[in-house]
């Protein structure tokens, strides 16, 4: 068994292409209309044959108030690799990207949280060698 | 002037303080992150949510909410009362 996809639920699926693409530097992988939605999912470039984030439509009425709790406690929805936050940090603000966390140093992991535009916090992380 | 003593009197909630004076405007998740790897506290989210009531309540902690998210601040004002009552060199001016 291994882990192919994951999902976030975001509240439109054309805006959500825009910014895990356009703006988070993602490639668009499968495109699949299914009726009203699609099936949508993105991969990154520095490993297009590994796992892919799925761009979920929201829709069900759970989801909302569950995403929203979790927003409003600043709690990320999941969590991104990268080599250097503060670098992303900004680079994405720079773009517009909204941070509810700059980079904060833990010692062994460095981490920043920012909003997707699509209802979700979402959390880049880099891991600081021990020696 | 009970409810800040109370307030203080907790060395998770001296700990949050500690983390707001560090950096102002942390939402519940960052504060949690920090207690954990800051200073080895791991309670819950929950009881970490109600000690920010206390700290709120004694007016220590200010919480905002900008945009969906709700973030905290340190608010020194209420602490000024203590050493008005027992000043600093001793005597009051």
């Amino acid at each position: 068994m291994r882990i192919n996809l994951s999902s976030v639920l975001v509240d439109d699926q054309e805006k959500a292409l825009r910014f895990y693409t356009g703006t988070l530097g993602f490639r668009k992988k499968h495109d699949v209309p299914l009726g009203e939605h699609r099936w949508l999912t993105v991969v990154s470039p520095e490993d297009p044959d590994g796992t892919e984030l799925v761009l979920e439509p929201d829709e069900h009425p759970a989801v909302k108030p569950f995403k929203s709790a979790l927003v409003e406690d600043g709690i990320p929805f999941t969590s991104f690799a990268v080599t250097d936050v503060a670098a992303e940090h900004k680079r994405l603000e720079a773009l517009g990207v909204r941070f509810t966390q700059p980079p904060v140093d833990y010692g062994t992991v460095i981490t920043a949280v920012f909003d997707d535009t699509c209802g979700n916090l979402i959390q880049i992380a880099q891991e600081v060698p021990q020696s | 002037m009970d409810d800040v003593f109370r307030a203080i009197a907790d060395p998770t909630r001296r700990a949050i303080l500690d983390e707001l004076v560090q950096r102002g405007g942390q939402t519940l998740f960052e504060i949690c992150g920090r207690l954990v790897m800051k200073h080895g506290i791991r309670s819950s989210r929950q009881a970490i949510s109600q000690h920010l009531e206390v700290l709120e309540a004694a007016g220590l902690v200010v919480a905002k909410k900008e945009g969906r998210c709700k973030f905290h601040w340190f608010n020194g004002k209420p602490l000024k009362a203590i050493l008005e009552r027992w000043p600093t060199d001793g005597r009051r001016s």
